[in-house]
């Protein structure tokens, strides 16, 4: 499997206005502070994390979306960190978005054909090209051909985020950043979203960056998942196993939060005490050590980087995981 | 604790909403009860009705367009649906509460929370304003919300999504009610806060001996804090029984997808067995059962007749006509 996009170091950071009315200090939000991965081809990368951990920026910043304050973005094996204008937007042809609210994310007055042909008019596909292509996306995204005239408020949120995913398709992308694409919809509705989603991966070769709070979502779709905390990777490895066998205290405890429809299982629970803190001021040393059950001295004064802790490629941040050195 | 009565019992409830396109039959025929310290669960989809029902018996229906055309709603056995608007406040925040999804929406954001709180008090409970205030400073402490004294001067936005909802609860849980309606109390709020928010209702629940009922999508919510579960589609009750017997022993082919469509982290399928289709339209519901269209198992003449509530088992209560012909049907 060939590397289709690397991220080193990947930071945002936003000026934000001080508490004081009266003078002009700034802060700044870190909203996302050295992230580094890699997704391959053909593969679905799972990032998940609480609100405000920065997944979501992480998602705009990899498409340019938003500018990245500090890093590097290769996406086959070319620096786009620095694409401007006209070569950045070509290149956007490659890389698309579904966003999570069906409801924000189409022009009203538009009509599911133009919202659909959009790109493809932005790119100079010819009409007659366009058309079949249209009709096409529609089938395979479960539409009919009849929808192509109506307006997004006739259809339900599981439709438009259809309609949605068939726009991010228009243009035969490679990759796709899909941010909380499921979480606005009913559990019956989102299941067949996801799996109209796995089928197309399948069909087109779709290389998905899949972004969510949902841990049952991520667990179902993902190859490889990234589980981030205040704008950090705290941990990341092959889906099974970092389910099966999570070693960072915070990915232990989301899991252990999730609620399980079954009561016959009995969970040992760990609640984590407190809120998250803000990202424009962060603790010192580990982020998580506000909340960490283990947290000791050091966790307080150094921040942990990612190490070795399988042989299997999964990597966590804490300064309690044993690192696994990999023998050759 | 089962052979106590019930504090709570819904019979027969129908809010139907008149607009302009046809009449919306929100909730079609609901029945419950639930005893003093029990937590019941409804659940169901966007549309289905559970929350209207919870709206029903706070009487909180906004009139027109919606009006609640049949049924009875028994509160330790008067029909809250026979009071006045008067006695009905004095009703609501002191003896039924409940919580909403949205702290934010639902806290008044130009009000500091102590002076919401202690309106809340001081409207139901015989107290002066400083006795209001050491209340209102107890609650904070029951709901965990450090340095109580000193942030009962803030205002809601200085609060964090979680801690919000915590303060909604200390609002709701002012006066003592004898049932808390708590409506999706937990969807807005991230996993690690969510288990934060179900461990403290839990505790309150057994320190001060409230009825929950409960409404949420979530089956995993239900798995951890119901006693008792009732799942709606469009408008209607399709299954009712004890939760563990609902996880254990699912009847309705409803329950089954509703469980298959959500992916588990324990075990990891191919594919997700989603329910094909979207709810029907409330205003225009098929003739025979509502889910019928989007049904596996449908057969002839589940088209043609709208199944009435079967006993399956002992408290275990499905409407589906696959269950109608071998047992003994209760109710029409």
């Amino acid at each position: 499997m060939s590397t289709l996009l690397e991220v080193k170091d990947l930071k945002k950071h936003f000026p934000v206005k001080g508490d004081s009315l009266f003078t002009k200090e700034m802060k700044t939000v870190k909203a996302v502070d050295g992230v580094s991965f890699t997704v391959n081809k053909g593969e679905t990368l799972g990032l998940v994390g609480e609100s405000g951990c920065g997944k979501s920026t992480t998602g705009r910043t990899i498409l340019k979306l938003v500018e990245p304050t500090s890093g590097e973005i290769y996406f086959r094996g070319e620096n786009i960190t620095s694409f401007q204008g006209e070569k950045m937007r070509k290149l956007r042809k490659e890389m698309q978005i579904i966003f999570q609210d069906p409801y924000a994310s189409l022009n009203p007055r538009k009509t599911i054909e133009q919202i659909i042909t959009e790109p493809m008019k932005i790119f100079n596909i010819p009409k007659r090209d366009r058309n079949k292509k249209l009709n096409r996306l529609l089938d395979v995204v479960g539409l009919s051909s009849y929808h192509k005239v109506r307006y997004p408020h006739e259809f339900s949120g599981g439709q438009r985020q259809r309609i949605g995913i068939a726009r991010a398709l228009a243009l035969e992308p490679e990759l796709v950043i899909c941010d909380e694409p499921v979480s606005a919809l009913d559990v019956s509705i989102q299941a067949q979203v996801v799996n109209l989603m796995e089928d197309l991966q399948e069909e087109f070769n779709l290389t998905y960056i899949f972004i969510a709070h949902d841990l049952s979502v991520v667990h179902h779709i993902s190859d490889r998942v990234a589980v981030m905390y205040l704008g950090q990777i705290v941990e990341t490895g092959q889906v099974d196993e970092l389910y099966k066998n999570p070693k960072h205290p915070y990915t232990q405890a989301l899991l252990s939060a999730i609620p399980e429809a079954d009561p016959t299982i009995q969970k040992e629970r760990i609640v984590v005490k407190g809120d998250l803190p803000s990202p424009s001021n962060p603790p010192q040393g580990c982020k998580f050590h506000t909340r960490c059950p283990y947290a000791e001295e050091i966790c307080r004064t150094v921040n942990p980087a990612l190490k070795q802790v399988s042989t299997g490629g999964q990597q966590a941040a804490c300064h309690f995981v044993k690192e696994v050195v990999e023998e050759y | 604790m089962k052979d106590e009565t019930p504090i709570l019992q819904v019979k027969q409830l129908h809010t139907h909403f008149f607009s302009k396109s046809g009449v919306v039959k929100a909730v079609d025929g609901v029945n419950f009860d639930i005893k003093p310290g029990e937590t019941l669960g409804i659940v169901g989809e966007s549309g289905s009705g559970k929350s209207i029902t919870a709206m029903s018996i706070m009487r909180l229906i906004p009139s027109p367009p919606g009006k609640i055309v049949n049924g009875e709603v028994l509160f330790k056995g008067e029909d809250l649906l026979k009071k006045s608007e008067k006695q009905m406040r004095k009703i609501r925040g002191k003896e039924i509460s409940m919580i909403f999804q949205d702290p934010m929406t639902s806290l008044n954001p130009v009000l500091t929370v102590e002076k919401q709180m202690i309106e809340t008090i001081l409207t139901h409970e015989n107290m002066n304003k400083s006795q209001a205030r050491e209340r209102a400073v107890e609650l904070m402490d029951l709901v965990g919300i450090p340095e109580s004294r000193n942030r009962l001067k803030n205002y809601p936005h200085e609060f964090s999504g979680g801690m919000r909802q915590r303060v909604m609860i200390a609002m709701a849980l002012a006066c003592n009610p004898e049932v808390l309606i708590a409506d999706e109390p937990t969807t807005a709020l991230d996993v690690t806060i969510q288990a934060q928010i179900l461990e403290l209702l839990n505790k309150l629940q057994k320190e001060l001996g409230m009825a929950i009922v409960m409404i949420t999508h979530d089956l995993g919510v239900v798995a951890e804090v119901c006693d008792r579960v009732m799942v709606m589609y469009a408008g209607k009750p399709v299954e009712f029984t004890e939760a563990n017997s609902l996880f254990a022993n699912p009847k309705h082919p409803y329950t089954w997808g509703l469980m298959n469509s959500i992916p588990k982290i324990t075990s990891k399928k191919e594919k997700l067995e989603a329910i094909e289709g979207a709810p029907p339209d409330l205003r225009a519901l098929p003739q025979g059962c509502s889910f019928a269209p989007r049904c596996k198992h449908a057969m002839e003449q589940c088209l043609t007749i709208d199944p009435s509530i079967t006993k399956v088992e002992e408290s275990h209560h499905v409407r589906c006509l696959l269950y109608e012909e071998t047992e003994k049907v209760i109710s029409t």
